[in-house]
């Protein structure tokens, strides 16, 4: 926070520009650190990143506007920030966010977009998506470091640490102590030691070996999609071009997921060789590793790894010695854009600007960063790549399905008793996961996070693997104590939250959405409003111009159809219901008047008029 | 002997790279489009040209045309999906037809006629936003600004200038404008700009030409959108 005695402003982006450079890519980095040290995007580094950087004002306050962890107002000197994910909320992190707003004295709650900022300057709160700390909620974050495993008396003592001004460095270290809580370990978490050994094969026997092991055992993106590996490779070393990248995504923004950031903690070693790995195959000279911003407390662990790896010839230039082995990496900071982990999103991030879907095709195989051939993998995915040029391919087709090769690791978390990192063969029906949870009276699983399906009881024999149950690891579980509309309401808010803004069915669509739920929720919808739930679900569904449009509507469809009665006990009636209150309208006149008989209210057309 | 697909039945003929779009307009055919403009890069925001292909719904501003594909740009389901987005849009903004100047040559209203939609439907947000009078000929109404970033791409790839930019996300994007004040009249904008003719709503208007055409006479009073085409076309007689 400090590292800095620069005070002003001009003088603070001049050294980030001298120390960073002067590549308009490169705004956004320089934005985060304006940000981390000011407290908000003050006007003099919008001027001054803009006259530096050949991009308009306009263009940097843009920016500034899109990401959610940049501000153009300050914040508190602390800035902190609620996960708000549902599983934070079913840990009790409404009941903490109350408490730590009396304590500092704020009145009211945060919203999504409006923070709680103190008077003094001293303290904000806010909210955050899902912050990937769900096996160890509730969590905030304070000046983007990740605070665990909150409960009132942690609570109690952040209100004290803030009242007294306590910098974050002298506060509790085992307030930032993240668990691992690796459950249950496969194919990929048995051991997480390397010595460079798939680089050396890489080496050894040449590229086309490495591409023909990746090939050879049927890997599929871990990501979501579930795109094969070795084409996606193989694509992007046959496109023209000049320059080629490779981009780890470490955005891990699904609501529910937190596999990366274990993987990244203890596996770092192996993502980074199936960086380099494919680097060799597809002949990239640059990389870069988008981390989310929510993870930066990682940074300097993934920085030391970087660096040692160069020490060790495992990176950087003449790699294991071989003349023309040349690759790098750069880490970028997203800062809080669900919509930055699509692969197209994430370049325009990558280059600095808004996260905004890019048109595709051109897919980013044969035109991504700089408009260059760029393969985009999940972390796990090169982490499998790793291993898999290590050991071989048939080592990954051991386990698994037909269309389906290896091991899925899941981010389980919500109703059970040990949430944490599993790790399955591909064909592993829910029911397994939830009993060696330790899962009881299960009412609903989440899988693959808001975008996800949900599933009931009678699905729970479905299997993960692409062919039947994909996911790209998030694995929510919800007992029968709790309302799934709650649910519903909370990935409502979290997709009009994050969408782009970009195409017009999720824009707008997944606005009037979220409304119709909460109209829902206060016990003034009816039918009709579920069927407009429904229609405008269909439009999104259909007509949007990317996955999270495509998905965003996906709780909502799938709990009308199984969980119907989230809905209908909540229904005023059975008809239409104005989305205006009447008879609440007149409540001012009837207070002018100071009547409040009968004839001065609009009766509510329940059940005996409708 | 040139490709083709089949549009509602019809063959389209059509050249490599082209999309289903281009071929369609180069063929006499209308489909409703609002962000497209062929003199820029396609862009797919607005979601009013969805077609159906083979089962899959695609925006025929970015999808290339490629032979023998069966495109589905009239039935009552594509109709409805294109309604429901119109709706959207006119809930988001503020679009007060009888009291726009640019009623009757506005696109976005033409394309609404032209799927049949009768009413916005859905629940109007009613957002606050301001009208920019600063600039000496034109005039901007963010009420009526439906994002399609014509006005953004034409200042950016035809002027040279980036007068124009999208700020914020989701619900929040607006149109916002470069200049140290935030306003047209302070910025480099200028009325020959290609960025002032771009708009296809009302948004975007020059000042003092107001009502020259009377309601009634105006472009799209004369003849549906699927005859006459873009308002952009026919400047010279709408404005
Ligand atoms: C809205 C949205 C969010 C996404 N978020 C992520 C993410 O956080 N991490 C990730 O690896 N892929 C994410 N993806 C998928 C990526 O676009 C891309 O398919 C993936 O990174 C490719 O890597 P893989 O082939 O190794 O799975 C997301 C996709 C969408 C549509
Ligand atoms: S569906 Fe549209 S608005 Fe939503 S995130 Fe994708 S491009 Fe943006
Ligand atoms: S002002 Fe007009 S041209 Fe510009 S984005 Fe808005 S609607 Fe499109
Ligand atoms: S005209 Fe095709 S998406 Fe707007």
């Amino acid at each position: 926070m400090n590292a800095s005695a620069v005070v002003t402003v001009e003088g603070f982006v001049a050294e980030s520009l001298a120390t960073h450079g002067r590549d308009p890519r490169h705004l956004l980095q320089h934005l985060i650190r304006v940000q981390q040290r000011f407290s908000y995007v003050p006007d003099a580094a919008v001027e001054a990143l803009s006259a530096a950087l050949d991009v308009t004002r306009t263009q940097v306050r843009a920016a500034v506007a899109f990401y959610a962890f940049l501000h153009e107002r300050p914040r508190g000197a602390f800035e902190i920030r609620f996960s708000d994910n549902i599983t934070d909320r079913m840990l009790g992190s409404r009941r903490l966010i109350r408490l730590l707003i009396e304590r500092l004295g704020l009145s009211g709650l945060p919203a999504w977009g409006r923070d709680l900022i103190r008077d003094d300057g001293r303290v904000s709160v806010g909210l955050a998506s899902c912050t990937g700390m769900c096996d160890q909620g509730p969590a905030l974050l304070v000046n983007g470091q990740a605070v665990t495993n909150l409960d009132a008396q942690r609570v109690d003592r952040i209100a004290d640490l803030v009242q007294e001004g306590i910098p974050l460095e002298r506060w509790p270290g085992e307030f930032f102590r993240v668990e691992n809580n690796i459950r249950r370990r496969g194919l990929l978490l048995g051991n997480p030691a390397t010595d460079g050994a798939a680089l050396r094969r890489l080496v050894d026997e040449g590229a086309d070996a490495a591409l023909a092991e990746v090939e050879r055992s049927g890997l599929r993106g871990r990501g979501g999609a579930g795109f094969t590996t070795a084409l996606k490779w193989r694509f992007c070393r046959e496109a023209p071009g000049t320059d080629r990248y490779v981009v780890c995504n470490a955005d891990e923004g699904e609501p529910g997921t937190f596999k990366d950031r274990v993987l990244l903690t203890d596996y770092a070693d192996l993502v980074i060789e199936g960086m380099t790995v494919c680097a060799g195959v597809i002949g990239a000279r640059r990389g870069f590793l988008y981390l989310r911003g929510e993870y930066r407390y990682l940074l300097p662990h993934l920085e030391s790894v970087l660096q040692r790896r160069r020490a060790e010839g495992l990176l950087g230039t003449r790699i294991l010695g071989r003349d023309g082995f040349d690759f790098d990496i750069e880490i970028h900071l997203g800062a809080g854009a669900y919509i930055c982990g699509e692969e197209s999103a994430l370049i325009e991030s990558l280059e600095g600007k808004r996260g905004v879907t890019r048109k595709r095709p051109p897919f980013p195989v044969t035109s991504g960063f700089d408009d260059q051939p760029t393969v985009v993998n999940n972390v796990e995915t090169f982490l499998a790549s790793a291993r898999v040029v290590q050991w071989g391919g048939y080592w990954l087709r051991g386990e698994g399905t037909d269309q389906s090769a290896g091991s899925k690791i899941l981010s389980v978390s919500g109703d059970c008793a040990r949430p944490g990192i599993y790790e399955y063969p591909f064909g592993t029906p829910v029911h397994r996961v939830l009993s060696d949870c330790g899962a009881e009276n299960t009412q609903a699983v989440q899988i693959s996070g808001a975008a996800g399906a949900t599933l009931s009881p009678a699905e729970f024999d479905r299997i993960i693997a692409f062919e039947d149950l994909p996911t790209a690891g998030s694995f929510m579980i919800f007992d029968d104590s709790r309302d799934l509309l709650d649910m519903v309401r909370n990935f409502a808010a979290f997709f009009a939250h994050e969408s782009c803004g970009f195409c017009t069915p999720c824009r707008v669509g997944g606005a009037l959405l979220r409304n119709l739920v909460e109209k829902v929720a206060a016990g003034q919808g009816s039918e009709y409003d579920l069927s407009e739930m429904r229609h405008i679900g269909a439009v999104m569904r259909e007509a949007s111009y990317c996955g999270l449009g495509h998905t965003a509507p996906n709780h909502v469809l799938n709990t009308l159809d199984k969980f119907p009665s989230i809905y209908r006990r909540r229904l005023a009636r059975e008809a239409h219901t104005p989305s205006f209150d009447l008879d609440a309208a007149l409540s001012e006149a009837r207070g002018i008047a100071g009547r409040d008989d009968p004839g001065t209210h609009i009766h509510k057309l329940s059940g005996e008029t409708a | 002997m040139s490709k083709t697909f089949k549009l509602d039945g019809r063959e389209i003929p059509f050249e490599t790279g082209q999309t289903i779009m281009d071929a369609a307009l180069a063929a006499g055919v209308y489909i409703p489009h609002l962000c497209h403009n062929p003199e820029f890069a396609p862009h797919g925001s607005c979601r009013v040209c969805v077609v159906d292909v083979g089962g899959r719904q695609v925006s025929a501003c970015t999808a290339a045309a490629s032979e023998g594909m069966e495109v589905d740009s009239s039935s009552e389901a594509i109709q409805a999906t294109r309604r429901a987005i119109l709706q959207m849009l006119f809930v988001e903004g503020n679009h007060v037809c009888p009291a726009c100047e640019k009623s009757g040559a506005c696109q976005l209203q033409a394309v609404a006629y032209y799927t049949g939609m009768l009413a916005p439907h859905f629940t109007h947000f009613f957002p606050r936003r301001p009208v920019d009078a600063s600039h000496p000929d034109v005039v901007i109404d963010f009420n009526r600004c439906i994002l399609c970033e014509l006005c953004v791409r034409a200042s950016r790839d035809h002027d040279g200038k980036r007068v124009f930019a999208i700020s914020g996300r989701g619900l929040e994007s607006h149109l916002v404008i470069d200049s140290a004040s935030g306003l047209l009249g302070d910025s480099s904008f200028a009325a020959s700009d290609k960025a002032a003719h771009v708009c296809p709503t009302g948004a975007i208007l020059p000042k003092g030409r107001g009502y020259e055409t009377p309601i009634g006479e105006r472009l799209y009073d004369r003849e549906p959108i699927s005859i006459v085409g873009d308002v952009r076309a026919h400047e010279e007689e709408v404005l």
